[in-house]
This record gives C-alpha cells, structure tokens and sequence, in this order.
C-alpha cells in the first residue's frame, strides 16, 4: 500500500472511529459497538468511502489486533491460574466445540447440504469471536467475574481447535479444490508436506520453544534494553516480541494468538509485565478498533437486501442453537445462573476466523459459493448483534431472571492488590519500602533501574520497571485499588510529574511526596500532594544536633531543641506557602522567589524562640516568688 | 440538649498503645457519641512528646470540667501525662500568686485498672484504694484551685468479657452526664 493511499485510508479509518465510538459510549453502547456502526458508516453500502478490497486487506492486517489482545490476556493471566483453568477449558470449552459443532450440521442438513458440506459449516460455525466478546466484556469489568472466567475458558479452547480444523477441512471436499493460493496455504504451514507424527513434533517443539524461550531467553533480552533507557525500543523490542511469535506459529501451523497468549503467560510473572502491557495496549486498541470497523464494512447489505429472509433465519437459527447448547452446558458445569446467562448471551456468534475458514473452505471446494456467501454475510451480522446481546442480557434478561446475588468471586481468583504505590526506591523509596514491610503493609513498587529492579524482585519484592509518570503503567500497577501513592523519585520535575498524573487520572490517591527544597515544597502542596517532607530538613537537624552535643548540649537538650525547631519550621512553610499563594503573580522568577523565601525564612527564625519553653522544668520564677528575698 | 456553659467537659485521654485497648476503645465510644464534650487523644497529638503548651492552656480555660482519662500504670499515669503536666501546668499560670487561670474548674480520673476492686484495700495485694494512689494528682489539682471529684474507676479489666465492658461504658456514659448536668462528688 502506498503512501497516497495509505493517509486518506487512515484518516477514513480514524474520523470514524473518533466520531463513533465517543458517542456511542455515551449512549451506553460500550465502543465494540460504536466501531461496527462506524464500519457500516463508512463501507460500501451507506458512504462507500472504502471498497471491497481494502476492506479485506484491513481486516486481515487488524486481526493482528487478535494477537496483541491474546498477549495482553496472557500477561494478567498466571502459569498457576491457567492452570486452575483447566477444567473449564477442556470440559466446557471441548464440549462446547462438539455439540455445537454437531448441533449446527444438523441444522445445515436440514436445509439440504450434504453430509460433508454440512459437518465443515457446524465446525466453522461452532466458533465465537474472541476479540469482540473479550473487548466487551473487558469494557464491562465482566471479565473477572465466573462467568467471564467461563467465556474466556471457552474462547481458548476454540483457539485451540482450529489447528484440527485446518488439518479437516480439505478431507470434508467433495468437489475438486479451486486450487490453493498462498494465502491461505500459509494457514496449514509448510509443515503439510511432512509425516504427521514429525508435524506433531514440531508443533510440540515451537509450544516448547516459547515456554522455555520466554523464561531463557526473552527476560534477560529484555534486561538488557530495558538497561538502554530508550522508551520506544523498549516498545520495538515488546512489538518485535509478538510479531516473532506470531511467525514462528503460523509456521508451524498453530493459531498465533495461542502463541503470543503463551508467551504472555510465560511472561505475567516478570518484573516487564506492567512496562510490555503498556506498551502494547494502545496497538492493540487501535488495531482491534480496526478490526471492528473491517467487521462493520464488510456486512453484505447488498446480499442481505436481496434475501433478507435467509439471512436473518440464518443468523438467528445460529445464535438461537448456539446459545441453547451454551446455556445446557453452563447448567451441566453448574454455573450461577447469572454466569450462565453472560456466557450463553457472550458467545452464540459465530467469530472472525469463521471469515478465513469459509473462503478457505470454499478454495477446497468443500462449500459452494451460493452456501458461502450468505453464511458470510451471517457471521458479520451474528458479531454485530453480539453487543447488542450483552447489553440486553445486562439490562433485561439477567436482572429480571438472574439469581441477582453478587457474584462471589473464588478467592485465589482475586490477585491481591497493594493498597500503597512507591514510585522510585531509591534511597528514600527504598527505606519507606522496608519500613512499610516491617510494618506489615503491602507495597508496590515502580521503578525505572533495570538491575535494581532485579536485585530486589530476586529478594522477593513486589516491584516493577517502568516510568512511574506513565498513567497506564501507574493503572496496571493497581493505582485504581491503590489508596496512597508515595512519590520518591529523584528530581523535583520527574516528582511534580507523576503529582500532576496522579491528580488528573487517580484523583482518589491520597499523594505522599519527598521534596528537595522550599521551591518545590510549595509546587507540591500547590499542585495538591497531601503530605510534603522536605529532605533537607529532618537530616539537617539530626546533623545539627550532633553539633549541639559537641558544643556541649546535653543530649536531652538538644534532642528537644531539634523537636522545636522541627514545628518551628514547618509552621514556617504553612506561612510561606499561604503567601506564595497570594502573591503568585508578583514574584518575577523562581530564583528571586527562592532569596525572598530564604529571607523570610531567617527572618522569622530571629523572631521566634528557638528554645523550647519547658518553663514547668525553670524553677526561675517559683524562686522569685518564694525564695529568700 | 447542649450542655449548661457552666459545664463544659474536655477529656484528655492518654493511652499508649490504644490499638491493644478494649476498655479503652469502647470507653471512647461513649465521649464520641457526645458532641458537646470535647475529647483530646494526647498521644495522637503530640507522639513526639512535643506539647504544644500555649494550646493546651487554652483549652484547659475553654472548659470547666476536666476528665483525665488513662489506664493505670504501675500505680500513675503514663508518662505523657506527667509531662503535660509538667510543661502546661506553669508557674503564674496555673498556681502562684498570679496563677488563678484554673480556678473553681472541676477534675477527675476516669482510670481503668487490671485488678479487681478488692485487690485495692487495705488487706489486698495493692494495700491502697485508687483514690488514694491519685493523691499526687490530687494535690496538683487543689495547688492550682481546681475541685477534685472522686475518680470513676473501672476495676479488673483482665477479666472483663464483652458484656462487663458493655455495663462499664454505660456506667461510664451515665457519669459523663451527670458531670455534664454540673453533678459529681468532691473528694472531701
């Protein structure tokens, strides 16, 4: 695609994209939706600013979204809760796929396809839209819950089952195959030609690969950019990291959204996961809006005008079958009833690989175009609907029928949260850090020194690498469970940065700040942070009292001489912040602001007592009073 | 129903370890569902033993009767009190030939021991009753003109279970208001 068609196509893509999406949240829609009518919008039928075959060139370029999604899914999802997993993804997921599979065959003979013809469309069918359901179920906070935990177990499975597929669609061919193009030869792999118990090895080895890759190999890589610190390499080398994968799977004829979700969850115990999840969050959010609006555009009405009857029979025949299979399986795993109800009303489409599967199918001249087409048309329509669904089943359905118990969500479900963020642990983070552990409160800890951050995650600290003024980092770090957030970086610019982030995004955070000096005392308590503690006060002191003792102090005295001074001066930064505050606009620069301050400062020093009072401990006056005169 | 001017209450509690506290706690209880008195936590204001005395004595004049509420350790008060009274109660302030600030005020010890009753007699363990322990305090009220009421005192709260911490809180919720109300016994 060249430049000059590349930048009007984009900017097609992305006005449709700002104009829908906001307005369609405001709605309540949630923005799945809100890009599929901006698909519609702008595809062939109502503007027709993009054609027949960008459409399909941006649709297979955004499934790439897909697998950005998988990775960011693996990255939150641990080895040991995939484990857990494990059930709901063989025994719901498995069955969903059979029975499904079987149950829309039926239907596809009843309407007098063939055996085989018939059997390739259930399985194609069986499948549901990974990236559509997850995104809306992500926007909805439903994820976590049983039933997201179900759908997602479910989806994962299917992932999986499309490499049998691949490998059974041409056996299902009854008439000759039109003949193979490349595209879609690359679907199987190269690995076609070789004996299948060899494929099946490979298959094993590259799974093998990115396990024993991920721990070996991708974490001290990453190490070692991270050590450069050079954001947007950092991004590359987290871009490069899924790209990779993704080749290396389709060269062996896996799924690469498996992959990367692999690789992510090799990858969800490392110190990276925030810094790599935040990376690829904003490609993976464009790249998946894409895809829906490809999803919109590519909705036939031209072919649903002409057979409306069809069409819709056919797409509610499907979501009517899959939804009543779901439904039947949830009851067997004995889910709530409310998690019944969100997986059945999540998952009855039919998904975007059913796109690949059906033109692949007809390429092997297992489906005839007049089966094709309409199926086509379908699916596109069945994904459209899906939002549409989950918000019936929120508003409607489930508080009218559902068990309306909150969901008591499984305990180890539940990753636990620090209620305190420490951004920076250098010398002062670190002694909050360890003074905070002693104390028995949790923490989490972002900081931007690679072989720190190493060292003490070896230790066993709950600590990340990453720049602590990025918003999104600061979110997956938990800062919307986060109570308080500490900041101790180690420059007043980079403090006041995270200060003014953390108020605009996290205005929840009750904000603990070091300072440095007076100056940006005041930009702290300005800018809103709770509590400053100025560095160069406490040490200052406990300096000067070790002076006082030399100078022949008792020790006492001049512990308690500190204390005083200690109030002294920060009722002296409660004035002179109240005054800053007046006349702002009359200090010309931040230097005569800082002399003025200091002169302030030594000012009310002479004018105030130093001394403690500690009259009670003076017998002065009870001398004069009752002493001998 | 505010209280008569003539009968502001001010608590100063003093406890340093009020997270182990039951008595304590639910004591507090009873001063915080009484927004007429005025409660002051001394070891949450001044952890650093730092009084700030100026402030102190204002609001020592603002009030009219002074509860010192705190457990009984080794026979007095925690050590944060004695300091308070130390620094606050000055020369020329509170006593002397100018020191008339205190003057016709009413104080009293709300103290909680872990012993029982009986274990303060003559014949007991501790030989002496926990009025007579307080005398120091005592004294130091009458030098500075204030009217010293009997204390309220909650005996054996090693033994005390929930429902004996229940009883003493409404006993003690009863005492605020009768103090409020201007009653209470002097000690003679």
């Amino acid at each position: 695609m060249s430049i000059e068609t590349f930048l009007p196509q984009a900017f097609v893509f992305l006005v449709a994209a700002v104009v829908a999406v906001p307005i369609a949240r405001k709605l309540g829609l949630g923005s799945v939706l809100g890009y599929l009518l901006a698909g519609v919008m702008i595809g062939p039928f109502v503007l027709g600013l993009v054609g027949g075959e960008q459409r399909e060139d941006v649709l297979h370029f955004a499934e790439f979204g897909v697998v950005l999604m998988l990775f960011v899914i693996g990255l939150e999802l641990e080895p040991s809760m995939l484990w857990r997993l494990r059930k709901p993804i063989l025994g719901l997921g498995g069955l969903q796929v059979v029975v499904s599979t079987l149950a829309l065959a039926g239907g596809a003979l009843a309407f007098g396809l063939g055996v085989k013809p018939a059997l390739a469309v259930g399985m194609i069918l069986a499948l549901s839209s990974t990236a559509i359901v997850l995104q809306t179920l992500a926007e909805k906070g439903q994820l976590e819950s049983e039933g997201g935990r179900s759908t997602f177990s479910v989806l994962l499975f299917q992932d999986i089952a499309v490499i049998p597929m691949l490998a059974l669609l041409p056996l299902l061919a009854t008439a000759a195959a039109t003949g193979h193009d490349a595209g879609h030869a690359e679907a199987t792999g190269w690995l076609t030609g070789l004996a299948p118990w060899l494929q099946t090895l490979v298959v094993l080895g590259a799974v093998g690969a990115i396990l024993a890759g991920g721990r070996l190999i991708v974490r001290p890589a990453l190490r070692i950019v991270a050590a450069a610190r050079q954001r947007e390499v950092f991004t590359a080398a987290a871009l490069l990291l899924v790209i990779g994968v993704a080749l290396l799977m389709k060269g062996v004829g896996l799924s690469p959204a498996l992959g990367t979700f692999l690789a992510g969850v090799v990858l969800a115990n490392s110190e990276y996961r925030h810094e790599l999840e935040s990376d690829i969050e904003p490609f993976k959010g464009l790249l998946l809006g894409l895809f829906f609006i490809a999803v919109g555009a590519s909705i036939d009405f031209g072919l649903i005008g002409t057979r409306p009857g069809l069409i819709f029979g056919i797409t509610l025949g499907i979501l009517v079958v899959k939804g009543a299979v779901l439904f039947a399986l949830t009851r067997v795993f004995r889910l709530g009833l409310d998690s019944a109800l969100l997986v059945t009303f999540a998952l009855p489409q039919v998904g975007e690989f059913a796109f690949v599967l059906l033109s692949f199918a007809r390429q092997e001249g297992v489906l005839q175009a007049g089966t094709a087409d309409p199926l086509v048309a379908a699916v596109a329509l069945s994904m459209a609907v899906t939002p549409l669904l989950l918000l019936l089943n929120d508003r409607v359905i489930r508080p009218r029928f559902g068990t309306r118990e909150q969901e008591a969500r499984p305990a180890d479900a539940i990753e636990h949260r620090a209620e305190v963020l420490i951004a920076g642990f250098g010398g002062v983070g670190s002694t909050i850090g360890r003074f905070l552990r002693a104390n028995g409160v949790g923490t989490t800890v972002l900081d931007s020194d690679p072989e720190r951050v190493d060292l003490l995650r070896r230790i066993g600290l709950r600590v990340y690498y990453g720049d602590a003024s990025r918003h999104d980092l600061l979110e997956t770090a938990g800062a919307h469970d986060a109570k308080i957030l500490v900041v101790a970086l180690n420059t007043p610019e980079a403090t006041l940065g995270v200060v003014h982030m953390a108020k605009k995004h996290f205005p929840h955070l009750v904000l603990v700040a070091r300072a440095f000096d007076w100056a940006d005392t005041h930009d702290l308590i300005e800018a809103g942070v709770d509590h400053v503690v100025r560095q160069s006060l406490e040490p200052g002191l406990r300096l000067g009292v070790e002076v006082l003792r030399r100078q022949g102090f008792r020790a006492y005295q001049a512990q308690r001489a500190a204390q005083r001074f200690l109030h002294h001066d920060l009722e002296s930064q409660d004035f002179l912040t109240g005054k800053r505050r007046e006349d702002r606009k009359d200090y010309l620069s931040a230097v005569r602001a800082r002399i003025e301050d200091l002169e302030e400062i030594l000012l009310r020093d002479r004018r105030d007592s130093d001394q403690p009072r500690d009259e009670g401990w003076d017998d002065a006056s009870l001398r004069r009073e009752f002493g001998e005169k | 129903m505010p209280n008569p001017p003539a009968h502001r209450l001010l608590v100063l509690f003093a406890h340093p370890s009020l997270q182990r506290s039951r008595v304590h706690r639910r004591l507090l209880a009873e001063v915080a569902a009484r927004p007429d008195v005025t409660l002051h936590d001394l070891y949450e204001a001044y952890p650093d033993f730092e009084i700030d005395v100026p402030r102190e004595q204002r609001l020592l004049a603002e009030h009219d009767t002074i509860l010192l509420q705190h457990p009984l350790y080794w026979y007095s008060t925690p050590p944060l009190v004695k300091q308070w009274e130390d620094l606050v109660l000055e020369h020329g302030w509170a006593y002397g030939a100018q020191g008339t600030a205190l003057r016709s005020k009413r104080a009293v010890s709300v103290v909680s021991a872990g012993g029982r009753e009986e274990a303060y007699r003559p014949e007991g363990r501790n030989r002496y009753s926990v009025e007579e322990l307080l005398r120091p305090l005592e004294a130091t009220w009458r030098l500075c003109g204030v009217t010293p009421l009997v204390p309220f005192v909650v005996h054996g709260t090693h033994r005390l279970d929930a429902s004996g911490i229940e009883a003493e809180a409404a006993r003690y919720g009863a005492f605020l208001d009768l103090l409020a109300a201007g009653g209470g016994e002097a000690i003679p």
